[in-house]
């Protein structure tokens, strides 16, 4: 024995006293830092409640339905790099939670999800609000676990947020049924976790990198493709260390948005279905191109094959090995984290010299002298991009904006330029109407002070709407943009371009008053329709910093998102606005 | 192309749905798929027979190594490996038919396990199209009964796959 007798009778002596399982769950949830919760209470989670009561370390916001607690966890999450963590109850509690679970899971969202589940002796006897949450949520996280000893909990809820966390970033599920939470065991939080299973890299393969380097050196028409990935992994400086160095131009994904300043000279606008006239004929025609942590999506390429048709080389930086070369095979592939990459591209750059790409410049800035995100200013109806526009003015383009999904989301896209990441909160993998709002109570919890606004539609805003009341109960002063077309306008818009003008069921007649209904919810709620009343009732709200206001924009019934990649074209085969 | 792929997971409840789960939620097909604990009875060996572009199988591999629980995988098909997979084949062998079920048992060096008056069990091992062969080979109504275990897969001489 390397140390003898002495160590031990210390350790007799200080014995730690045994907690119970739902103690265990809190004083994991202090060691991880969690500042809130967001959650639903029922009966398989009841002994975690009883302890979240008698502490108040970690703060729990009680949402008005379990989708909400996962949106919100989300938002949290995406707008400050922290682990959003929410907490319901066995069977409907779960399956509710699923739609925001899925809705992280795709955009690769770092989120610890624990759920209660019925006593381990009643699994698999069809129990009262029995659900098999490992099963039903399998497909849509990263990982999950059931616990079915106290002594494995602690470990496992370190695994969690380690998981969720490292690597390419994802939800994680902990289910822990009701008996678990009331046996005892000691408890030791563990410092660490290692999982042979389990080791995500960080450093990029040093050839690779180098022959990335020289294609980048020899580019004649380099296009640079960032995503989601520069979000996730804070790499918005290292990126914009690399585009200074090389002055080339460079496009973001929807998710992307943010990762590189939305005003630079530089940024060519959004890609993809709805992006820029001169990012998509950029991605098309150069030579070379960088993508770094974007998924090549089918709402951003378009179709393969015809991306294909143009002869490129591809460099693509993911941390993820499945991301890559999944729907465009690329030549130089490099699995790695995104800082720690960047950083030596920017070491192995310092030295050379780029291409003169003065050329491929001029041909970018006659692509964008097109203009292709014009719209009539001088319309009798509020435009939605123009609403976006005065949005973006008011809030000094400072302001954290979530969003809803369809035709606004995208606008809010087009004409809300990020300078900063985490500012901009969408779901763009699943696109989940409902997520905004519970997003965005979020966002102010984990930025206390910041401006935050979700952009919403009528259809879109009545998906989760019940959160206005967790809004009021907290005091979450969410600026509600409403752009009411009384349509769900991407539908809408889709069924005007390929279904023959027929709007199956995308018209929804008996809209509620919005302001009546914001009001009770005791906030407050103003109705605009005409343009000269946009900008003063944007300026009214926003000096309003303790209060929700909901604002109702009728805006115009007809107006459609351009460009547009239609389904199955390729990527230059946009249709572009009618005003231009 | 046929492919042979080895993957060694975590012992954990549900490691074999995340990883079945996997193939049909992603469109992957699956021949067949056997799995046991391994020597170190904190992990089990999968072997999994699919078919695919080596496109697909790239992808296969890849998204296998992303479950939290998959410790390793090969694609034994990429170099030398032995196959063998072991079918039970009830026949009938009433007093017309013993001899010659007999005889083509041993030609396929299968062994009678079992006998009734009226039936043989026989026990053949080899790779996939050598079961395939005797079943083919047999009277088609002679069959009464077959049970296969799927493929099961080693790499030759010194290629180990190991935690
Ligand atoms: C109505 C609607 C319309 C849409 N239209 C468009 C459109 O016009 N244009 C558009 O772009 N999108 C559009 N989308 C969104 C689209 O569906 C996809 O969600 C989006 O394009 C994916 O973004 P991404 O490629 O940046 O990948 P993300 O989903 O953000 O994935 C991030 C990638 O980065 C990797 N990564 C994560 N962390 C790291 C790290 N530390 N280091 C390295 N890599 C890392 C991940 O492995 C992953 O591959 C639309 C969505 C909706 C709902
Ligand atoms: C939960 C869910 N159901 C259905 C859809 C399909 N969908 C996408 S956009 C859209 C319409 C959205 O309408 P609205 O919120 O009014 O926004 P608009 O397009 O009018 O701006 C629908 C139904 C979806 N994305 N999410
Ligand atoms: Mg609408």
């Amino acid at each position: 024995m390397l140390f003898p007798t002495q160590g031990n009778t210390v350790m007799d002596r200080i014995k730690t006293a045994e907690l119970t399982g739902a103690e265990i769950v809190i004083r994991c949830l202090q060691a991880e830092g969690v500042d809130y919760v967001f959650g639903y209470p029922g009966g398989a989670v009841l002994w975690i409640y009883d302890e979240l009561f008698k502490q108040d370390k970690v703060r729990h916001v009680l949402v008005r339905h379990e989708q909400g607690a996962a949106h919100a966890a989300d938002g949290y999450s995406r707008s400050s790099h922290k682990v959003g963590v929410c907490l319901v109850t066995s069977g409907p509690g779960l399956t509710n939670a699923v739609t925001g679970i899925a809705t992280a899971y795709m955009d690769s969202i770092p989120m610890v999800i624990l759920s209660g589940q019925v006593p381990t002796h009643a699994i698999g006897e069809d129990a009262f609000q029995e659900c098999d949450a490992v099963g039903i949520t399998r497909p849509c996280v990263k990982h999950n676990f059931l616990v079915r000893d106290v002594k494995d909990l602690a470990m496992t809820i370190k695994k969690a947020f380690h998981i969720a966390t490292t690597g390419r970033p994802g939800p994680v599920l902990v289910d822990i049924p009701k008996d678990v939470t009331t046996h005892k065991c000691e408890f030791h939080y563990p410092e660490t976790v290692s999982m042979r299973s389990y080791n995500p890299v960080k450093k990029g393969h040093t050839g690779q990198i180098k022959k990335a380097v020289q294609l980048l050196l020899e580019a004649k028409r380099p296009m640079v493709y960032s995503g989601g990935g520069v979000v996730l992994a804070n790499a918005a400086p290292q990126l914009k260390a690399l585009m200074k160095r090389t002055g080339f131009p460079i496009t973001n994904t929807l998710m992307g948005l943010g990762g590189y300043p939305g005003t630079d000279a530089q940024f060519l606008g959004m890609l993809g279905m709805h992006g820029t006239y001169e990012s998509n004929m950029a991605m098309q025609h150069c030579d070379v191109l960088l993508a770094i942590g974007a998924r090549f999506d089918d709402r951003v390429i378009g179709n393969p094959a015809h991306f294909a048709q143009n002869p490129r080389k591809i460099i693509h930086i993911d941390i993820d090995p499945s991301s890559i070369s999944k729907r465009v095979k690329v030549d130089v592939p490099i699995v790695g984290n995104i800082p720690d990459v960047l950083s030596e591209f920017l070491g192995l750059l310092e030295k050379s010299k780029t291409q003169d790409i003065k050329a491929w410049w001029k041909q970018i800035e006659e692509w964008r002298g097109k203009d292709c995100l014009k719209y009539d200013r001088n319309a009798k109806v509020i435009k939605p991009q123009f609403v976006l526009e005065k949005l973006y003015e008011v809030t000094g383009g400072e302001a954290i904006i979530t969003s809803d999904v369809g035709q606004h989301q995208m606008w809010a896209a087009q004409f809300y330029k990020f300078e900063q990441p985490r500012r901009w909160i969408n779901s763009g993998g699943l696109g989940t109407m409902g997520f905004g709002l519970p997003a965005a109570m979020g966002a102010v919890l984990a930025n206390p002070g910041a401006t935050v606004a979700c952009v919403t539609g009528e259809s879109s805003i009545q998906m989760c709407l019940q959160e206005l009341s967790t809004c009021k109960q907290y005091r979450l002063p969410v600026k509600i943009i409403n752009l009411n077309n009384k349509y769900m306008g991407m539908v809408r818009q889709w069924q005007q371009f390929f279904h023959g003008n027929r709007y199956s069921e995308s018209y929804m007649d008996a809209l509620p008053d919005f302001v009546k209904l914001a009001e009770g919810y005791g906030h407050s709620g103003v109705l605009i329709d005409k343009p000269a009343d946009v900008e003063p009732a944007l300026r009214e709200a926003f000096k309003r910093k303790k209060d929700l206001v909901f604002l109702d924009f009728l805006t115009d019934q007809t107006e459609n998102v351009y460009p547009m990649i239609p389904g199955g074209k390729g990527i230059t085969e946009m249709i572009l606005s009618e005003d231009l | 192309m046929k492919h042979i792929i080895s993957i060694l997971v975590e012992n954990e409840a549900g490691a074999l749905s995340r990883i079945s789960n996997m193939f049909s939620a992603r469109g992957y097909n699956i021949e067949s798929l056997t799995v046991a604990p391994t020597e170190d009875a904190s992990m089990s060996r999968m072997t999994v027979v699919t078919k695919g572009s080596d496109d697909v199988i790239e992808k296969i591999t890849k998204q296998l190594n992303k479950l939290v629980e998959v410790v390793k995988v090969v694609d034994l098909s990429e170099a030398e490996h032995i196959e063998r997979e072991m079918m039970l084949i009830k026949v009938r062998a009433g007093a017309k038919e013993r001899e010659d079920m007999k005889r083509m048992a041993d030609i396929f060096r299968g062994r009678v396990i079992d006998a009734s008056d009226n039936t043989y069990t026989i026990e053949l091992t080899g790779d996939g199209a050598k079961l395939d062969a005797f079943i083919q080979a047999l009277d088609q109504s002679a069959i009464l009964e077959t049970v296969r275990t799927g493929a099961s897969g080693i790499g030759r001489g010194n290629r180990i796959l190991r935690a």
